[in-house]
């Protein structure tokens, strides 16, 4: 019972990083139709980004925690916007209304440009950091198991929440949110309508990067180290997780990525840690098989 | 001019943000802990090249678009013209291509003809069938562990391990098939993926079959007509049957015209199978689903086919990798080689023989030769610049690899080849526009 508790709790922590990270994936193919599949690497860029922002400030002599964490997920989340508005302005947007598979390319292309251009930037050895916020409050005693609670995972979720609902207002209450839902739904009509797609677009964009460096910044804090590949295997996850929930789904998206994290956490602490990402897959597949909308997606109608 | 300047100052300052933390700052381990290392100097001419490049393209946009078009348009016709003689000029290159007697251009150009021969096997999947398929690599392992297992456990040569190992691939595409039969477009792309990336954790894990992260060394050579190439001369060897000192060039040569035959074998069956009931069916499937079963075609056979056959043709190529190296890792089987046979099948245009081969020629080989290209020059000239250019050259391989990959899509989405030859016409067979072909939802 507390054992489980605690894979609960962990499990939790890591759903709510996949979840952020497959909030992006899931906008972008609800407006535009396509993976993004550098949409990992803009969260590995925002962990690096985060790191860096993090030494610095130590260097700069900026010892409380908390302020030195808001400028840290200002400045990676910033940045990462940059990246993801760049991203889409040089590889997907002259490649609108081209061919199906060209974006997809052009998208493996600059997933490997970024990855390999951290890795030429940054070197190819692991990036550890000391914990940040370190401690934490024992929830449960029993038989012998004391289940941990640390503040770090408290962190992570609150932050989480927090930025998902700023997310939420955004998309629901907005100007911005309404023209995405807009485009969303039909972006031929959208823009007959007079609303700026290409800007929308480019938003949507800005915004799943941000998510995503939020997402690398928990991710740094959690696991306390960071490679170039990080990416990779974290962007399948979190893509398996938008397709779980319900691809172009938001709440969704959240959703998956809570399932794929505790199904992640619970393999490892019950059968196998080496076959986990086994396991997460093999969930993919048989969702897709039985539930091919995903949890919370709409059936695709298709006419003839 | 003045508006060209102004976006080219905004692009410098993007890249500034961009590259500015990233090139700027690196992170470098000390005795305790991480430090960051300032380097303004990269930053600077990174950003430099940001801001000229662009100014470059924006001025060179403003002069004449239309004209650049046009002149693309006639380059590409005269492309295709000349198509009808690149084919057989480029066979008679490759068959030529051992006489040469370099070990370097043999080696590098068995790389590549591994890579066409992959190329040409995803074609029937993406190209033929229009189905999407992200997770090749894991038909490529299968082949390669295949034939390495079956060799060491069983004791069987190359020649039977072969078409053992090409059944046994196609029979992993019969079973990835069923699953993802129901599944369309991009969700078949992920769990393609995903199966890819299952085959190599439990190759990566399966320590007491597969060997693990270490893989398996000593994996048999093939032989001729059961000649071996060994180093001793013997009676049983190709050197001491044939009376000629032993050399390990006859090995590799031998090895080059193994792939050559299997990739020609490859473009063989699949051109043949085109103009059969199956190939059609195909075609017909990633032309429109709906008609296609509206018309009484059997979907699932379709594409279980296509999965195979595309399976048993990477299969093939994998038995070849693990008796060419030698050796096989899981490390050889990552996604990276899927995304680089996919784009070399996109790169060369979907559906395009000719296409997909000039794709990996330029994919795999156009770096090896642009490295030789500046080490030459570099001897020539008596530059220190591009040797040094060249030294660091395979550092920035990759990154090379992936803007290419976005540059070459931006320019030429259809591919290299764009045009293409029905496989079935009224009347007279002429070559049709890219456009006009499908690129299948499946």
């Amino acid at each position: 019972m507390a054992y489980a508790l605690q894979q609960l709790i962990n499990g939790v922590t890591l759903g709510m990083i996949y979840g952020l990270i497959a909030v992006g994936y899931t906008m972008v193919y609800g407006i535009i139709g396509m993976i993004n599949f550098a949409h990992g690497d803009i969260f590995m860029v925002g962990a690096f980004l985060s790191l860096i922002a993090l030494l610095g400030l130590s260097i700069l002599g900026i010892t409380s925690v908390p302020l030195a964490l808001a400028l840290t997920l200002v400045f990676a989340a910033g940045l990462a916007a940059l990246y993801g508005w760049t991203v889409e302005r040089v590889a997907y947007r002259p490649l609108r209304g081209s061919f199906r598979l060209a974006p997809l390319i052009s998208a493996i292309g600059m997933s490997i440009t970024l990855q390999n251009f951290v890795q030429v930037s940054q070197g190819a050895r692991v990036k550890p950091i000391e914990a940040v916020i370190p401690g934490g409050i024992q929830v449960m005693h029993q038989d012998g198991f004391a289940v941990q609670l640390s503040w770090m995972q408290i962190a992570i979720v609150v932050t989480t929440l927090i930025v998902l609902g700023i997310f939420t207002w955004l998309v629901t209450r907005t100007p911005l949110g309404r023209s995405m839902r807009a485009c969303e739904q039909d972006l031929k009509m959208a823009s007959l309508l007079g609303i700026d797609t290409d800007k929308t677009i480019s938003l949507t964009f800005v915004i799943g990067a941000a998510l995503a460096a939020v997402a690398g910044l928990m991710f740094l804090l959690y696991y306390g180290v960071i490679d170039f590949y990080i990416g990779f295997i974290a962007g399948v996850k979190a893509f398996t997780a938008a397709v779980l929930g319900g691809i172009g789904s938001l709440p969704g998206a959240v959703l998956g990525g809570l399932l794929i994290g505790l199904i992640e956490v619970f393999w490892s602490a019950y059968f196998s840690v080496e076959y986990k990402d086994v396991a997460a897959f093999s969930i993919l597949a048989i969702a897709l098989i039985f539930l091919p909308t995903g949890i919370l997606g709409r059936a695709e109608v298709e006419k003839v | 001019m003045k508006a060209a300047l102004r976006d080219a100052f905004l692009s410098a300052a993007v890249a500034l943000g961009l590259f500015g933390p990233m090139v700027g700052l690196v992170t470098t381990p000390t005795d305790h802990g991480l430090t960051l290392d300032p380097r303004p100097i990269a930053t600077a001419v990174v950003v430099a090249l940001v801001f000229f490049g662009r100014l470059l393209v924006v001025s060179r946009r403003a002069r004449s678009r239309q004209e650049v078009v046009g002149r693309n348009r006639a380059l590409a016709e005269a492309l295709t013209r000349a198509g009808r003689f690149v084919a057989p000029a480029l066979l008679v290159v490759a068959i030529a291509l051992p006489f040469t007697g370099s070990r370097y251009y043999v080696d590098l150009a068995t790389l590549v003809l591994t890579y066409v021969m992959l190329g040409w096997g995803l074609n029937i999947v993406v190209g033929l069938a229009g189905l999407l398929d992200l997770g090749y690599v894991a038909f490529y392992a299968v082949g390669a562990y295949s034939y390495a297992l079956l060799a060491q456990t069983f004791d069987l040569g190359f020649w039977t391990c072969l078409p053992l190992a090409g059944i046994l691939a196609a029979l992993w595409g019969v079973i990835l098939g069923f699953p993802v039969l129901r599944l369309r477009g991009d969700y078949l792309a992920i769990v393609t993926l995903a199966f890819g990336e299952i085959i190599r954790v439990v190759i990566t894990n399966w320590v007491s079959l597969t060997g693990g992260p270490n893989g398996i060394v000593g994996i048999p050579r093939p032989t001729l007509f059961g000649l071996s190439f060994s180093m001793d001369g013997g009676p049983g060897t190709v050197a001491g049957f044939f009376g000629i000192e032993p050399a390990t060039i006859q090995r590799v040569i031998f090895l080059y015209y193994v792939i050559l035959a299997l990739a020609l074998l490859t473009n063989w069956v699949s051109l043949r199978l085109r103009r059969q009931p199956l190939g059609r069916a195909w075609e017909a499937l990633r032309e429109d689903e709906v008609a296609c079963r509206s018309l009484g075609i059997n979907v699932t056979n379709t594409k279980l086919t296509a999965f195979a056959t595309g399976a048993l043709f990477g299969g093939f190529a994998g038995a070849f990798f693990a008796t060419r190296q030698a050796f096989i890792s899981p490390e050889s089987f990552t996604f990276i080689e899927s995304a680089t046979v996919l784009a070399i099948v996109v790169l060369g245009g979907l559906g395009s023989q000719l296409g997909v081969a000039l794709a990996a020629v330029v994919m795999i080989g156009g770096l090896e030769l642009l490295r030789g290209l500046l080490s030459w020059l570099a001897d020539q000239m008596g530059s220190d610049l591009f040797a040094g250019i060249a030294g660091e050259l395979p550092l920035y391989r990759m990154l090379i690899f992936g803007l290419a990959l976005v540059v070459m899509m931006v320019l030429r989405p259809r591919g290299l080849v764009s045009g293409r030859t029905p496989s079935v016409a009224l009347g007279a067979r002429k070559e049709i526009a890219a456009e006009l072909v499908a690129q299948g939802r499946g």
